[in-house]
Protein backbone atom coordinates (compact mmCIF):
# COMPACT_ATOMS: atom_id res chain seq x y z
CA UNK A 1 0.00 0.00 0.00
CA UNK A 2 2.84 2.18 1.26
CA UNK A 3 4.68 1.57 -1.79
CA UNK A 4 1.54 1.99 -4.38
CA UNK A 5 1.18 5.33 -3.02
CA UNK A 6 4.48 6.55 -3.31
CA UNK A 7 4.36 5.24 -6.49
CA UNK A 8 0.84 7.58 -7.31
CA UNK A 9 2.32 10.27 -5.67
CA UNK A 10 5.73 10.23 -8.14
CA UNK A 11 3.77 9.62 -10.95
CA UNK A 12 1.30 12.69 -10.14
CA UNK A 13 3.83 15.22 -9.92
CA UNK A 14 5.38 13.91 -12.96
CA UNK A 15 2.19 14.10 -15.17
CA UNK A 16 1.82 18.35 -13.93
CA UNK A 17 3.60 19.24 -16.63
CA UNK A 18 1.72 16.93 -19.24
CA UNK A 19 -1.48 17.83 -17.81
CA UNK A 20 -0.50 22.07 -17.95
CA UNK A 21 0.50 21.22 -21.71
CA UNK A 22 -2.94 19.62 -22.62
CA UNK A 23 -5.12 21.82 -20.40
CA UNK A 24 -3.44 25.08 -22.40
CA UNK A 25 -4.38 23.54 -25.64
CA UNK A 26 -7.65 22.05 -25.49
CA UNK A 27 -9.64 24.71 -22.65
CA UNK A 28 -9.94 28.15 -23.45
CA UNK A 29 -8.23 28.74 -20.65
CA UNK A 30 -4.80 30.45 -22.00
CA UNK A 31 -2.67 34.01 -21.50
CA UNK A 32 -3.79 35.99 -24.32
CA UNK A 33 -5.34 39.07 -22.65
CA UNK A 34 -8.09 40.61 -24.87
CA UNK A 35 -7.86 44.25 -22.96
CA UNK A 36 -4.14 43.75 -22.15
CA UNK A 37 -2.93 42.66 -25.39
CA UNK A 38 0.65 43.60 -25.07
CA UNK A 39 0.34 41.34 -21.51
CA UNK A 40 -0.13 38.26 -24.05
CA UNK A 41 2.15 35.27 -23.54
CA UNK A 42 2.62 31.84 -24.78
CA UNK A 43 2.87 29.71 -21.68
CA UNK A 44 3.35 26.42 -23.82
CA UNK A 45 6.06 27.79 -25.35
CA UNK A 46 7.76 27.85 -21.99
CA UNK A 47 6.29 24.55 -21.30
CA UNK A 48 7.76 22.75 -24.02
CA UNK A 49 11.31 24.79 -23.85
CA UNK A 50 11.49 24.22 -20.15
CA UNK A 51 11.05 20.46 -20.11
CA UNK A 52 12.74 18.89 -22.92
CA UNK A 53 15.39 20.72 -22.15
CA UNK A 54 14.93 19.85 -17.98
CA UNK A 55 13.96 16.36 -18.41
CA UNK A 56 12.53 15.16 -21.68
CA UNK A 57 11.14 11.68 -20.02
CA UNK A 58 8.16 14.05 -18.69
CA UNK A 59 7.19 15.43 -21.83
CA UNK A 60 7.34 13.08 -24.80
CA UNK A 61 7.84 14.26 -28.16
CA UNK A 62 4.64 12.81 -29.25
CA UNK A 63 2.69 14.26 -26.54
CA UNK A 64 4.49 17.55 -28.09
CA UNK A 65 3.13 16.82 -31.49
CA UNK A 66 -0.32 15.54 -30.60
CA UNK A 67 -1.17 18.92 -27.95
CA UNK A 68 0.30 20.75 -31.71
CA UNK A 69 -2.77 18.94 -33.53
CA UNK A 70 -5.54 19.74 -30.96
CA UNK A 71 -4.53 23.40 -30.67
CA UNK A 72 -4.46 23.81 -34.51
CA UNK A 73 -8.12 22.16 -34.61
CA UNK A 74 -9.48 24.56 -31.78
CA UNK A 75 -7.87 27.46 -33.24
CA UNK A 76 -8.52 26.94 -36.28
CA UNK A 77 -5.39 26.83 -38.17
CA UNK A 78 -4.37 24.17 -40.70
CA UNK A 79 -3.63 20.82 -39.03
CA UNK A 80 -0.07 20.39 -38.51
CA UNK A 81 1.42 23.99 -38.04
CA UNK A 82 1.41 24.01 -34.43
CA UNK A 83 3.05 20.86 -34.05
CA UNK A 84 5.70 22.09 -36.45
CA UNK A 85 6.18 24.61 -34.29
CA UNK A 86 6.15 23.38 -31.11
CA UNK A 87 8.79 20.22 -33.04
CA UNK A 88 11.38 22.67 -33.77
CA UNK A 89 11.29 24.10 -30.15
CA UNK A 90 11.03 20.90 -28.65
CA UNK A 91 14.46 20.22 -31.22
CA UNK A 92 16.64 23.72 -30.05
CA UNK A 93 15.52 22.47 -26.54
CA UNK A 94 17.09 19.05 -26.99
CA UNK A 95 20.14 20.64 -28.45
CA UNK A 96 20.56 22.66 -26.11
CA UNK A 97 20.82 19.72 -23.45
CA UNK A 98 23.12 17.56 -25.50
CA UNK A 99 25.22 20.74 -26.03
CA UNK A 100 25.08 22.01 -22.11
CA UNK A 101 27.52 20.56 -19.24
CA UNK A 102 26.45 23.19 -16.64
CA UNK A 103 22.40 23.92 -16.80
CA UNK A 104 21.96 27.31 -15.65
CA UNK A 105 18.63 29.05 -16.13
CA UNK A 106 20.42 32.23 -17.12
CA UNK A 107 22.05 30.22 -20.00
CA UNK A 108 18.80 28.47 -20.86
CA UNK A 109 16.69 32.06 -20.99
CA UNK A 110 19.49 33.34 -23.26
CA UNK A 111 19.09 30.32 -25.11
CA UNK A 112 15.33 30.54 -25.52
CA UNK A 113 15.47 34.23 -27.07
CA UNK A 114 16.97 32.66 -31.06
CA UNK A 115 14.93 29.42 -30.34
CA UNK A 116 11.52 31.83 -29.89
CA UNK A 117 12.53 33.67 -32.47
CA UNK A 118 12.96 31.31 -34.98
CA UNK A 119 10.03 29.07 -34.24
CA UNK A 120 7.73 32.08 -34.76
CA UNK A 121 9.14 33.01 -38.21
CA UNK A 122 8.74 29.25 -39.08
CA UNK A 123 5.14 29.91 -37.56
CA UNK A 124 4.91 33.56 -39.38
CA UNK A 125 6.05 31.98 -42.57
CA UNK A 126 4.43 28.72 -43.03
CA UNK A 127 1.15 30.60 -42.54
CA UNK A 128 1.81 33.71 -44.96
CA UNK A 129 3.42 31.53 -47.83
CA UNK A 130 1.63 28.21 -47.77
CA UNK A 131 -1.66 29.47 -46.58
CA UNK A 132 -2.10 32.82 -47.07
CA UNK A 133 -3.32 33.49 -43.62
CA UNK A 134 -2.46 37.28 -42.31
CA UNK A 135 -0.73 36.99 -39.23
CA UNK A 136 -0.01 40.36 -37.18
CA UNK A 137 3.52 40.12 -37.22
CA UNK A 138 3.42 43.15 -34.40
CA UNK A 139 1.27 41.29 -32.21
CA UNK A 140 3.61 37.71 -32.69
CA UNK A 141 6.46 40.12 -31.76
CA UNK A 142 5.24 41.39 -28.64
CA UNK A 143 3.65 37.99 -27.68
CA UNK A 144 7.75 36.40 -28.62
CA UNK A 145 8.93 39.23 -26.02
CA UNK A 146 6.64 39.15 -22.91
CA UNK A 147 7.34 35.25 -23.48
CA UNK A 148 11.13 35.55 -23.33
CA UNK A 149 10.58 38.13 -20.38
CA UNK A 150 8.56 35.76 -17.95
CA UNK A 151 10.63 32.91 -19.02
CA UNK A 152 12.86 33.18 -15.68
CA UNK A 153 9.75 33.89 -13.48
CA UNK A 154 8.13 30.56 -14.81
CA UNK A 155 11.59 28.91 -15.00
CA UNK A 156 12.08 29.07 -11.07
CA UNK A 157 8.31 27.52 -10.58
CA UNK A 158 8.98 24.94 -12.64
CA UNK A 159 12.45 24.67 -11.12
CA UNK A 160 10.61 23.79 -7.87
CA UNK A 161 8.27 21.21 -9.14
CA UNK A 162 11.26 19.55 -10.87
CA UNK A 163 12.83 19.28 -7.66
CA UNK A 164 9.43 17.92 -6.14
CA UNK A 165 9.89 15.28 -9.23
CA UNK A 166 13.32 14.66 -8.14
CA UNK A 167 12.66 14.51 -4.27
CA UNK A 168 9.68 12.00 -4.82
CA UNK A 169 11.74 9.57 -7.42
CA UNK A 170 14.36 9.20 -5.18
CA UNK A 171 11.69 8.55 -1.65
CA UNK B 1 37.69 23.63 -35.21
CA UNK B 2 37.05 20.12 -36.49
CA UNK B 3 36.28 19.34 -32.85
CA UNK B 4 33.66 22.02 -32.52
CA UNK B 5 32.03 21.07 -36.08
CA UNK B 6 31.89 17.59 -34.71
CA UNK B 7 30.40 18.51 -31.66
CA UNK B 8 28.04 20.82 -33.49
CA UNK B 9 26.51 17.47 -35.84
CA UNK B 10 26.94 15.16 -33.22
CA UNK B 11 24.17 17.84 -30.87
CA UNK B 12 21.98 18.01 -33.93
CA UNK B 13 22.00 14.25 -34.46
CA UNK B 14 21.58 13.50 -31.25
CA UNK B 15 18.79 15.94 -30.82
CA UNK B 16 16.31 15.28 -34.09
CA UNK B 17 17.73 11.37 -34.50
CA UNK B 18 17.71 9.98 -31.15
CA UNK B 19 14.80 8.67 -29.27
CA UNK B 20 15.92 9.20 -26.02
CA UNK B 21 14.80 6.54 -22.74
CA UNK B 22 11.48 6.46 -22.95
CA UNK B 23 10.49 8.24 -26.27
CA UNK B 24 8.46 5.88 -28.54
CA UNK B 25 9.09 8.37 -31.42
CA UNK B 26 12.54 10.49 -33.12
CA UNK B 27 11.99 14.56 -33.38
CA UNK B 28 12.70 14.32 -36.88
CA UNK B 29 10.24 11.72 -37.67
CA UNK B 30 7.14 13.59 -35.88
CA UNK B 31 8.50 16.79 -37.88
CA UNK B 32 8.36 14.99 -40.88
CA UNK B 33 4.84 13.73 -39.52
CA UNK B 34 3.33 17.32 -38.78
CA UNK B 35 4.54 18.30 -42.82
CA UNK B 36 3.14 15.49 -43.80
CA UNK B 37 -0.32 16.64 -42.25
CA UNK B 38 0.34 19.58 -43.34
CA UNK B 39 0.43 19.01 -46.66
CA UNK B 40 -2.46 16.65 -46.72
CA UNK B 41 -4.69 19.81 -46.14
CA UNK B 42 -4.43 20.67 -49.14
CA UNK B 43 -6.03 17.83 -50.52
CA UNK B 44 -9.95 18.41 -50.88
CA UNK B 45 -10.65 14.54 -50.49
CA UNK B 46 -14.20 13.10 -49.33
CA UNK B 47 -12.80 10.32 -46.83
CA UNK B 48 -10.33 12.71 -45.55
CA UNK B 49 -13.25 15.49 -45.11
CA UNK B 50 -15.13 12.87 -43.37
CA UNK B 51 -12.01 11.96 -40.62
CA UNK B 52 -11.32 15.84 -40.40
CA UNK B 53 -14.89 16.22 -39.42
CA UNK B 54 -14.81 13.52 -37.14
CA UNK B 55 -11.51 14.73 -35.62
CA UNK B 56 -12.50 18.33 -35.12
CA UNK B 57 -15.75 17.37 -33.60
CA UNK B 58 -14.18 15.44 -30.65
CA UNK B 59 -11.79 17.84 -29.74
CA UNK B 60 -14.49 20.50 -29.61
CA UNK B 61 -16.64 18.58 -27.35
CA UNK B 62 -13.38 17.48 -25.41
CA UNK B 63 -12.16 21.40 -25.48
CA UNK B 64 -15.45 22.45 -24.17
CA UNK B 65 -15.26 20.24 -21.71
CA UNK B 66 -12.08 21.28 -20.51
CA UNK B 67 -12.89 24.68 -20.52
CA UNK B 68 -15.97 24.38 -17.90
CA UNK B 69 -13.72 24.66 -14.93
CA UNK B 70 -12.47 27.88 -15.94
CA UNK B 71 -15.72 29.76 -18.02
CA UNK B 72 -17.77 28.77 -14.53
CA UNK B 73 -15.31 30.74 -12.64
CA UNK B 74 -15.63 33.55 -14.98
CA UNK B 75 -19.25 32.98 -14.94
CA UNK B 76 -19.54 33.82 -11.38
CA UNK B 77 -17.14 36.12 -11.03
CA UNK B 78 -19.48 38.38 -13.50
CA UNK B 79 -22.49 37.31 -11.95
CA UNK B 80 -20.59 38.97 -8.64
CA UNK B 81 -19.33 41.62 -10.59
CA UNK B 82 -23.37 42.73 -12.13
CA UNK B 83 -24.37 42.51 -8.34
CA UNK B 84 -21.87 45.65 -7.42
CA UNK B 85 -23.04 46.97 -10.47
CA UNK B 86 -27.03 46.95 -10.00
CA UNK B 87 -27.93 50.38 -8.35
CA UNK B 88 -25.74 51.90 -11.42
CA UNK B 89 -27.32 49.98 -13.71
CA UNK B 90 -30.92 51.06 -13.01
CA UNK B 91 -30.40 54.40 -12.82
CA UNK B 92 -28.65 54.47 -17.04
CA UNK B 93 -31.74 51.51 -17.95
CA UNK B 94 -34.52 54.20 -16.37
CA UNK B 95 -33.11 57.19 -18.21
CA UNK B 96 -32.46 54.94 -20.89
CA UNK B 97 -36.22 53.77 -21.48
CA UNK B 98 -37.58 57.09 -21.17
CA UNK B 99 -35.82 57.72 -24.09
CA UNK B 100 -36.80 54.49 -26.20
CA UNK B 101 -40.46 55.27 -25.15
CA UNK B 102 -39.82 58.25 -26.63
CA UNK B 103 -38.73 56.78 -29.87
CA UNK B 104 -40.71 54.63 -30.33
CA UNK B 105 -43.91 56.88 -31.04
CA UNK B 106 -41.67 57.82 -34.24
CA UNK B 107 -41.07 54.75 -35.24
CA UNK B 108 -44.58 53.57 -35.25
CA UNK B 109 -45.38 56.13 -37.41
CA UNK B 110 -42.16 55.44 -39.71
CA UNK B 111 -42.87 51.77 -39.70
CA UNK B 112 -46.36 52.71 -41.36
CA UNK B 113 -45.06 54.44 -43.72
CA UNK B 114 -42.35 52.35 -44.51
CA UNK B 115 -44.10 49.24 -45.02
CA UNK B 116 -46.92 51.74 -47.71
CA UNK B 117 -43.59 51.95 -49.51
CA UNK B 118 -42.28 48.45 -49.46
CA UNK B 119 -45.51 47.77 -51.17
CA UNK B 120 -45.06 50.39 -54.05
CA UNK B 121 -41.71 49.15 -55.04
CA UNK B 122 -41.91 45.55 -54.82
CA UNK B 123 -39.20 45.39 -52.13
CA UNK B 124 -37.97 42.26 -49.69
CA UNK B 125 -38.63 42.03 -45.83
CA UNK B 126 -34.88 42.26 -45.11
CA UNK B 127 -35.58 41.16 -41.18
CA UNK B 128 -37.76 38.52 -42.53
CA UNK B 129 -35.61 35.40 -42.66
CA UNK B 130 -34.49 32.02 -40.86
CA UNK B 131 -32.25 30.93 -38.22
CA UNK B 132 -31.30 28.56 -36.33
CA UNK B 133 -29.83 29.45 -32.49
CA UNK B 134 -26.54 27.69 -31.59
CA UNK B 135 -24.26 27.99 -28.53
CA UNK B 136 -20.80 29.25 -28.38
CA UNK B 137 -18.85 26.07 -27.77
CA UNK B 138 -15.47 27.18 -27.40
CA UNK B 139 -14.07 31.05 -27.52
CA UNK B 140 -10.04 30.50 -27.50
CA UNK B 141 -9.34 33.83 -27.98
CA UNK B 142 -6.13 33.49 -29.56
CA UNK B 143 -4.03 37.11 -30.59
CA UNK B 144 -4.01 35.97 -34.56
CA UNK B 145 -7.62 34.44 -35.53
CA UNK B 146 -10.74 35.55 -34.26
CA UNK B 147 -13.43 32.78 -34.38
CA UNK B 148 -15.47 31.05 -32.57
CA UNK B 149 -17.15 27.39 -32.54
CA UNK B 150 -20.63 26.98 -32.61
CA UNK B 151 -22.54 23.70 -31.47
CA UNK B 152 -24.31 22.96 -34.78
CA UNK B 153 -22.93 21.70 -38.09
CA UNK B 154 -24.32 20.10 -40.86
CA UNK B 155 -26.64 17.83 -39.08
CA UNK B 156 -28.52 20.91 -38.18
CA UNK B 157 -28.58 22.61 -41.70
CA UNK B 158 -25.78 24.70 -41.66
CA UNK B 159 -23.46 25.24 -44.66
CA UNK B 160 -20.20 27.60 -45.88
CA UNK B 161 -20.68 31.03 -45.52
CA UNK B 162 -23.97 31.50 -43.25
CA UNK B 163 -24.33 35.08 -42.04
CA UNK B 164 -23.65 34.89 -37.98
CA UNK B 165 -26.18 36.92 -35.63
CA UNK B 166 -26.19 38.06 -32.16
CA UNK B 167 -29.43 39.24 -31.72
CA UNK B 168 -30.15 41.64 -34.73
CA UNK B 169 -26.08 42.33 -35.18
CA UNK B 170 -23.86 40.92 -37.71
CA UNK B 171 -20.83 39.31 -35.79
CA UNK B 172 -19.12 36.53 -38.77
CA UNK B 173 -19.71 34.28 -41.11
CA UNK B 174 -19.39 30.06 -41.07
CA UNK B 175 -15.93 28.91 -42.46
CA UNK B 176 -15.69 25.56 -41.27
CA UNK B 177 -18.40 22.91 -40.76
CA UNK B 178 -18.62 19.60 -39.25
CA UNK B 179 -21.18 17.06 -38.66
CA UNK B 180 -21.87 18.18 -35.07
CA UNK B 181 -20.19 21.68 -34.82
CA UNK B 182 -18.84 24.88 -37.17
CA UNK B 183 -16.84 27.72 -36.76
CA UNK B 184 -17.46 31.47 -37.29
CA UNK B 185 -15.05 33.92 -38.82
CA UNK B 186 -15.46 36.97 -36.53
CA UNK B 187 -16.07 40.19 -38.25
CA UNK B 188 -12.78 41.91 -36.62
CA UNK B 189 -10.52 38.54 -37.34
CA UNK B 190 -7.62 40.20 -40.10
CA UNK B 191 -8.67 38.00 -42.62
CA UNK B 192 -12.45 39.37 -42.46
CA UNK B 193 -13.13 41.57 -45.43
CA UNK B 194 -16.56 42.25 -46.04
CA UNK B 195 -18.97 45.11 -48.26
CA UNK B 196 -20.57 47.50 -45.64
CA UNK B 197 -23.28 50.12 -46.40
CA UNK B 198 -23.03 53.58 -44.71
CA UNK B 199 -26.15 55.29 -43.65
CA UNK B 200 -27.35 57.88 -44.40
CA UNK B 201 -24.89 59.05 -46.54
CA UNK B 202 -25.52 55.81 -48.71
CA UNK B 203 -21.70 55.26 -49.19
CA UNK B 204 -20.00 51.85 -49.58
CA UNK B 205 -17.16 51.17 -48.46
CA UNK B 206 -14.82 47.68 -47.49
CA UNK B 207 -15.01 46.44 -43.43
CA UNK B 208 -11.34 45.22 -43.03
CA UNK B 209 -10.57 42.92 -39.76
CA UNK B 210 -7.48 43.59 -38.03
CA UNK B 211 -7.77 41.50 -34.88
CA UNK B 212 -8.71 44.36 -32.15
CA UNK B 213 -11.77 45.30 -31.02
CA UNK B 214 -12.60 48.19 -33.94
CA UNK B 215 -12.65 47.19 -37.85
CA UNK B 216 -11.20 49.45 -40.22
CA UNK B 217 -13.27 51.41 -43.26
CA UNK B 218 -11.36 50.85 -46.63
CA UNK B 219 -12.05 51.72 -50.19
CA UNK B 220 -14.37 54.88 -48.67
CA UNK B 221 -15.39 56.99 -51.83
CA UNK B 222 -12.74 59.63 -53.30
CA UNK B 223 -14.28 63.10 -51.25
CA UNK B 224 -16.58 61.45 -49.12
CA UNK B 225 -17.92 63.31 -46.00
CA UNK B 226 -18.38 60.39 -43.53
CA UNK B 227 -19.47 61.67 -40.69
CA UNK B 228 -18.76 60.06 -37.01
CA UNK B 229 -21.95 57.86 -35.80
CA UNK B 230 -22.88 56.77 -39.30
CA UNK B 231 -24.89 53.52 -39.10
CA UNK B 232 -23.01 50.75 -40.82
CA UNK B 233 -24.92 47.64 -42.67
CA UNK B 234 -23.99 45.05 -44.81
CA UNK B 235 -24.49 45.87 -48.29
CA UNK B 236 -25.10 42.54 -49.65
CA UNK B 237 -22.96 44.00 -53.19
CA UNK B 238 -20.97 40.93 -52.38
CA UNK B 239 -23.58 38.30 -52.83
CA UNK B 240 -22.60 36.20 -49.84
CA UNK B 241 -24.91 38.38 -47.37
CA UNK B 242 -27.93 39.95 -47.99
CA UNK B 243 -28.10 43.76 -47.35
CA UNK B 244 -29.25 45.60 -44.43
CA UNK B 245 -28.11 43.71 -41.39
CA UNK B 246 -26.53 46.04 -38.73
CA UNK B 247 -23.09 46.04 -38.00
CA UNK B 248 -21.78 49.16 -36.11
CA UNK B 249 -20.92 52.69 -35.23
CA UNK B 250 -18.51 54.92 -37.51
CA UNK B 251 -15.62 56.46 -35.17
CA UNK B 252 -12.70 58.26 -36.20
CA UNK B 253 -9.59 56.74 -34.60
CA UNK B 254 -6.01 58.48 -35.52
CA UNK B 255 -7.61 60.01 -38.36
CA UNK B 256 -8.69 56.82 -39.46
CA UNK B 257 -12.69 55.48 -39.75
CA UNK B 258 -13.42 52.62 -37.65
CA UNK B 259 -16.50 50.64 -37.10
CA UNK B 260 -17.15 50.20 -33.67
CA UNK B 261 -19.35 47.03 -33.63
CA UNK B 262 -23.08 46.54 -31.88
CA UNK B 263 -21.88 43.07 -30.75
CA UNK B 264 -18.90 42.53 -27.54
CA UNK B 265 -17.33 40.08 -29.49
CA UNK B 266 -15.56 38.90 -26.66
CA UNK B 267 -18.57 37.74 -25.14
CA UNK B 268 -20.75 35.74 -27.59
CA UNK B 269 -22.74 32.77 -25.82
CA UNK B 270 -25.65 32.62 -27.83
CA UNK B 271 -25.65 33.54 -31.87
CA UNK B 272 -28.05 33.07 -34.70
CA UNK B 273 -26.75 31.59 -38.26
CA UNK B 274 -29.18 32.82 -40.81
CA UNK B 275 -29.97 29.79 -42.87
CA UNK B 276 -32.01 31.16 -45.20
CA UNK B 277 -32.49 34.13 -48.15
CA UNK B 278 -34.95 36.92 -46.79
CA UNK B 279 -38.30 35.91 -48.24
CA UNK B 280 -40.71 38.40 -50.48
CA UNK B 281 -42.73 40.71 -48.73
CA UNK B 282 -46.53 40.11 -48.41
CA UNK B 283 -48.75 41.88 -50.43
Amino acid sequence: MVLFRKKFVNRFFGLIPLFILFFLVCSETDFNFERLSFLSFNLIYIVIFYWVLKNPDILGYGFIFLAGIINDVVIGLPIGISSITYLVLAGFAAYVRYLTVEPSLIYDWIVFVPSIAVTNSVYYYILRIFFDIEVNYITLALNAGVTILLYPIIGILFNFLSKIIIAQKNV
Amino acid sequence: MVTSRDDFSIAIRSAFLKKGVKQKFSLLALIIASIILLSLEAINSKSLNFVRSAVKDVVYRTSFVASMPSNSITFVFTKVQNYFEVYEQYEITKSKLQQLENQKNQINYLKIENDKLKKVIDDTDIYNYESITTKVLVDKKSPFLKSVILNKGFNSGLKKGMPVLEGPYFVGRITEVNYLSSRALLINDLNSKISVLIEPMGYRAIMSGNGEKLALLEFLPKNHQLEVGSLVYTSGTDGIFFPGIPIGRVELIEKKFHIKFFSDLSQLYFVNVITSKPTESEQ
